[in-house]
């Protein structure tokens, strides 16, 4: 918690496309009643970089590269209740849908084989992550306890959900609010 | 006359005919017990569990179990509900069931069961099976990485379209949906767009083509009204 009684929220993008971010700021004018309660931390919103202790993390997309792993770990560590935010957190989204094929052979098509790429090389500098062999859900790497899927929820949605958690209440979802598309 | 026959389904009693399911019995009586492999225009087929109710802390699948006179059974309870969330979990996780981009989201039964059963994560770890899809027909479309098994195309390829066109082979974790040709494409048999077989998927496996997103997402079925009520007035949405 922050010296004025606020709750931390810090929030991160990995293997997703930022989609379920911009639903985040979706809620409009209601980000202002939710900032009567949080302080939003580590998150692209305020370009902090390192995540420190924190009461909620919202994690938006799976793993698909070490970094991944790397952030998620930190984000386990220092939140004390993390969040599963949008389809791809949840069970790998879009970006698993590579899973059924071999990542190197990925790679090599990407960068080496379409036209106009006669000459080309797969990307290996050292900054770049390595891409894991198969793009993961964050529960199969650490332990996650709330999940809410959709792609993406709708701002409605995270508005009421962390409304919920600020108040000390385990959100409930069921239908129709619940969805996974 | 012997009075009316009845058993107790979450304490309140549901009146039944000699022969009948729990299922059908409480169906007729308009209570809804979930499932996905039992349809009212076939036997019983048994496999997803689904329907589980507890009877003298057994769990019964209420589809294919008879009713009994003076039996409690209960389905819609913390437990019950818990182990259907549990099976849900394991048919999302075996298969690959990415609802953004499914054509039958919103009209799918295990999504719609899932919603409402408030399943939030897949809790085990993913399969990611490869499972190419059969493009191969002209008015159908087959993509198996959503099949759960419930065997209804099959029985209503037989059944009712007598083309018996779908099986599954072998068995466990291997088990999976084969088309009867010789060269296992679908475009290679007596298939057809109007076959009760092709209507009777729960789930997005057998797509007509072309129509696919006629009814936009956001206003199909399940999107407004649970399953628990569509599948009271008809089983497919
Ligand atoms: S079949 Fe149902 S659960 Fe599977 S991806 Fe399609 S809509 Fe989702
Ligand atoms: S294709 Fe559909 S109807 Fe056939 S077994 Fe699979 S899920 Fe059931
Ligand atoms: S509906 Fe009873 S086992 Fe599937």
């Amino acid at each position: 918690m922050s010296a004025d009684g606020k709750l931390k929220v810090a929030t991160v993008s990995l293997a997703g496309c930022f989609g379920c971010h911009m639903s985040l700021l979706d809620m409009d004018e209601r980000i202002i009643d939710l900032l009567e309660h949080v302080e939003f931390e580590r998150s692209p919103l305020t370009d902090i970089k390192r995540v420190g202790r924190c009461d909620i993390g919202l994690i938006e997309g799976g793993v698909c590269n070490a970094e991944n792993v790397q952030v998620l770990r930190e984000f386990r560590r220092r939140c004390h209740t993390l969040v599963a935010l949008g389809a791809c957190a949840v069970n790998g989204g879009l970006p698993a849908q590579r899973n059924h094929l071999d990542v190197g052979q990925c790679l090599q098509a990407v960068y080496l084989s379409r036209q106009g790429l006669e000459g080309g090389r797969v990307p290996d500098d050292p900054e770049l992550p390595l891409p894991l062999d198969k793009v993961h859900p964050i529960h199969e790497v650490v332990r996650i306890d709330y999940f809410l899927p959709g792609c993406p929820p709708s701002g409605e949605l995270i508005f009421t959900f962390l409304s919920d958690l600020i108040r000390g209440r385990s959100p409930r979802l069921g239908h129709p609010a619940l969805h996974y598309d | 006359m012997s009075e009316t026959a009845r058993f107790l389904l979450d304490g309140a009693p549901v009146p039944f005919a000699e022969g009948q399911t729990i299922l059908e019995a409480a169906r007729a009586a308009g209570r809804y017990i979930p499932h996905l492999c039992w349809h009212p225009d076939f036997p019983p087929h048994g496999s997803c569990k689904l329907c589980i109710v507890d009877v003298g802390g057994r769990h019964l699948s209420a589809c294919a179990t008879p009713a009994v006179d003076g039996a409690t059974a209960a389905s819609d309870t913390p437990e019950i509900n818990a182990e259907r969330r549990a099976l849900l979990q394991m048919l999302f996780v075996e298969g690959n069931h990415f609802c953004p981009s499914c054509e039958k989201s919103g009209l799918c039964q295990l999504q719609a069961m899932a919603s409402e059963l408030g399943m939030t994560t897949p809790r085990f770890n993913h399969f990611y099976p490869d499972r190419p899809v059969d493009a191969s027909h002209p008015d159908v479309l087959l993509d198996f990485n959503r099949c759960i098994y419930c065997e209804l195309c099959v029985r209503a390829s037989r059944d009712k379209d007598g083309k018996s066109v779908f099986a599954l082979t072998n068995r466990g974790i291997h088990k999976h949906l084969v088309v009867n040709a010789e060269s296992g494409r679908l475009g290679d048999t007596d298939f057809a767009a109007d076959d009760v077989a092709a209507g009777i998927c729960p789930v997005g496996v057998i797509l007509r083509k072309r129509v696919g997103f006629a009814v936009p997402i956001g206003s199909r079925t399940y999107d407004t009204r649970p399953i628990s009520a569509v599948s009271m007035d008809r089983e497919e949405p």
